[in-house]
């Protein structure tokens, strides 16, 4: 149910309109791109490919956005640890760096 | 491979593994389902249950559709298949699969032109390149696959071309979750959604998992990270008492699901009344069949189906493994009777079957590993 | 050394393709079936070829039939395969392939450019790894049987000096090399049968590894614990024959196994794991660890060994088992292979 790979449409197929090459690390197939006739990808667009059908297009920017978010996971409770060592909750004053608060 | 191996980063796997540790309250015990056998198989390959605290626990969910089809219908398709000038076509993972005199394969060696297509779109080509013979492929999946199957509907219609027909065997994935969570001996806290199945139905048919029942659905992608992450946005909304559907498969998974795929299952499918489905029993409106409008392609509208029903010896505990109750090695059967290579139920017949992938990947592993270490 | 008749009996009604697969159905027919009927109570361990000792000589002895289809495929064809496998199965075993024979069984209609661009090929291969065709045997059965031609080829090798090889003095902290990238025939033949419509620009590997096997030896002589060439099955069929061999583990470190992109492409595509595709050009050797690293640059500096590279180790635990770890710190068990590998769309 669930095997589906990014590739990369290489080159539309000349005879069949709803047909293209899609590359995936060096190996080629002829995927039906019927699924995504409402939004055509052309060469160039990377789609989800599954059972030789092209489910979806991969987006980048969302890709990157998840990269970023990811490489960032526990940053923002080390961030907040540090506030918290600044004991602005409390309305102390702040504490310097070397005392701060576990 | 670009959109792959940056989700398989281990530096960031190590990091989204610890912030797990970080925000999985120590007097909790989760449990979280992962729906999908593609997640489950994920899980396995990737050994991120390595990665996880002793407190959160992963339990495999039904989203297997080599499991759930019971034998009966395996039985079916061979039978309608044995005529004369027929060529059985189904994917890979239906080759091993034993029905009641055998498998796909053994009935390749015993003389039925049996053929492994990687896509429906191969099985009419098949018909295209054989005229004298009648191909009929046998089709297996959840809302990920069904589309494909329709669209080569559509064109086998569209072609005129008669020597091809479907035998149809898709099911639905929302019933299966309604199934599980009716289980009285049901104990869940959250869900990891089925990323694939979502890029056609979209996250709205989740919601009420959510309002009704107050679990969080998160649906996830297939590598490790998003896997991961995926967990992290369940334990994160765990912690605040929230349940609500999030999307954590961005990148691919549209919101209102694919438009076109759903359409073309609606011109070619409709909801069965009622469908068995191995180790769960009868579900209501959870599965497809071919319409009249297509008839002459429907294997079960042109031919005779014998219709048999098998039922699972008693001692095979498919079912309450399927629904989580159960783990796999506490099955009286695991590892003795059924094994990958013998399978007595529905969940050692397919590599992602709960039972069949703890078996391979997991069960004989030692309990310490020294970590690995470079060479 | 001896060891005890297998108590395996073969149960099965009747012969399926899995038990040609070189995974755990070959395993029990012949430990089950053809061994305890035809090997006496007196053998070793089975492996790649036998040993023999004639009036003090020592002679490796191994066959092999070759049943592909399609005949011809990028890379090479039955008649490579043919004489290649066995004078890799003698390599591994640490002998020098001196003399081949040749059977072949022909389908009538076989076209004789066929035949003849087949014969044409073993004559080349077996050049290039300095064996002689010291003769064969040719029949013919009927059309529709024999897939065109069925090739067996049976060698017979003087043993390198200093080679001891043997499953039992393999132990916890050995070091496991790899002679380069893995899945490269298998993938190619699948590929070529067509059915799958994916085409990629991939060769198999085919060749002789002796050159190879004969650096090692020389560089690491009685510290070479074990070697074999991965055939059908992969790497993991083989790994898990010593494991169970030797009783110990092996572990794996996933990202130090060589495989090229196209073939890990086809690989995802198809749901497939390299570990289990056939091998038809390179070998796995177990070394000492004092001597590891010496061999494995005796290995890279011989031309063809380039991309070796040292892949695991002997542990105790997993026991009889082996393991794949990844840099994060998750692992997986990976056993041999049941029958043929099959894509999965699950």
């Amino acid at each position: 149910m669930c095997l589906a790979i990014p590739g990369k449409i290489v080159e539309m197929d000349s005879q069949n309109a709803h047909l293209a090459v899609v590359d995936v690390v060096g190996v080629r197939r002829k995927v039906d791109l019927g699924l995504l006739q409402d939004e055509l990808p052309v060469p160039g667009d990377w789609v989800l490919i599954h059972v030789g059908f092209a489910m979806s297009k991969i987006s980048e920017a969302d890709a990157v956005d998840q990269m970023q978010t990811l490489r960032m996971l526990g940053e923002a409770e080390a961030a907040m640890q540090e506030v918290r060592g600044y004991g602005l909750e409390n309305h102390e004053q702040s504490e310097p760096a070397q005392r701060r608060k576990q | 491979m670009k959109f792959v191996d940056e989700f398989r980063a281990p530096e960031l796997i190590t990091k989204a593994g610890e912030e797990i540790r970080r925000l999985a309250d120590a007097n909790r015990h989760y449990r979280i389902m992962e729906v999908c056998g593609g997640h489950t198989h994920a899980i396995y390959r990737f050994g991120l249950k390595d990665l996880l605290p002793s407190n959160v626990e992963l339990i495999h969910g039904p989203g297997c559709p080599v499991c759930v089809l019971p034998m009966g219908r395996i039985d079916d398709g061979l039978s309608l298949a044995a005529q004369p000038n027929f060529i059985f076509a189904a994917f890979g993972d239906m080759m091993r699969v034993p029905g009641t005199h055998g498998s796909p394969l053994e009935y390749k060696a015993r003389g039925m032109d049996v053929r492994i297509v990687y896509s429906p779109a191969d099985a009419l080509k098949l018909a295209r390149s054989n005229p004298g013979k009648h191909v009929m492929f046998f089709a297996i999946g959840f809302e990920t696959t069904a589309p494909s199957t329709a669209l080569t509907l559509v064109r086998a219609k569209a072609e005129g071309l008669l020597n091809f027909s479907v035998f149809c065997n898709h099911v639905t994935i929302i019933p299966a979750i309604r199934a599980i969570l009716d289980s009285p001996d049901m104990r869940l806290d959250g869900f990891v959604g089925p990323g694939h199945v979502s890029t056609v139905i979209g996250c709205r048919p989740y919601d009420w998992i959510a309002k009704d029942e107050g679990k969080p659905v998160v649906v996830s992608g297939f590598e490790p990270l998003d896997i991961l992450q995926s967990i992290v946005m369940l334990l994160r909304q765990l912690r605040k008492g929230e349940a609500k559907v999030e999307n954590q498969y961005k990148r691919v998974v549209p919101w209102e699901g694919n438009r076109a795929a759903l359409r073309a299952m609606a011109e070619v499918f409709e909801l069965r009344p009622y469908f068995e489905w191995r180790g769960l029993g009868f579900i209501s409106q959870s599965a497809l069949k071919i319409r009249a409008s297509y008839a002459e392609w429907d294997s079960e509208q042109r031919f005779a189906v014998p219709g048999v029903r098998v039922t699972d010896p008693k001692a095979a505990q498919c079912g309450e493994v399927l629904k989580g109750v159960l783990k796999p090695a506490q099955c009286k059967l695991f590892g003795r009777e059924c094994t990958p290579e013998q399978p007595v139920g529905a969940l050692m017949v397919s590599s992602e079957g709960s039972c069949a992938a703890y078996y391979n990947y997991e069960h004989r592993k030692p309990v310490t590993i020294a970590s690995a270490a470079a060479i | 050394m001896a060891t005890p008749v297998s108590k395996i009996r073969f149960r099965e009604p009747q012969i399926e393709m899995a038990h040609g697969a070189g995974g755990k159905a070959s395993r029990r027919l012949v430990e089950g079936l053809f061994a305890p009927l035809l090997y006496g109570s007196c053998h070793g361990p089975l492996g790649d070829a036998a040993h023999i000792q004639i009036n003090g000589t020592r002679i490796a002895m191994t066959t092999d039939s070759f049943v592909v289809k399609p005949l011809r495929f990028p890379g090479g064809s039955i008649g490579e395969l043919a004489i290649n496998g066995t004078v890799n199965d003698l390599a591994v075993s640490g002998a020098r392939a001196e003399a081949i024979v040749v059977t072949f069984v022909l389908e009538a209609g076989l076209p004789t450019d066929v035949l003849e661009a087949e014969v044409r090929a073993m004559g080349q291969a077996a050049e290039k790894a300095g064996v002689v065709i010291a003769g064969g045997d040719t029949k013919v059965v009927e059309h529709g049987k024999a897939d065109g031609m069925y090739v067996t080829t049976t060698g017979i090798g003087r043993l390198l000096s200093g080679v001891e090889i043997s499953p039992q003095s393999v132990r916890p902290g050995d070091k496991v090399l790899l002679s380069g990238p893995i899945g490269d025939h298998g993938i190619t033949i699948l590929l070529a049968r067509g059915d799958l419509d994916l085409e990629a620009e991939l060769r198999s590997d085919t060749r002789s590894v002796f050159p190879l096997v004969q650096a090692l030896v020389h560089e690491a002589g009685a510290d070479v614990r074990w070697m074999r060439d991965p055939t059908r099955g992969g790497v993991a069929t083989s790994l898990n024959e010593l494991a169970r061999d030797c009783g110990h583990g092996i572990v794996l470190f996933e990202e130090k196994i060589p495989v090229r992109d196209s073939v890990r492409g086809a690989c995802e595509l198809l749901g497939l794991d390299p570990l289990h595709i056939a091998n038809e050009g390179q070998f796995l050797a177990v070394v000492s660890s004092e001597d590891a690293e010496s061999a494995l640059q005796a290995l890279r500096a011989t031309p063809g060994g380039e991309e070796a590279k040292m892949i695991g180790e002997v542990r105790e635990q997993p026991a009889s088992a082996v393991l794949v770890t990844t840099l994060y710190g998750g692992s997986r068990l990976v056993d041999m292979l049941v029958g043929d590998p099959l894509p999965r769309i699950c």
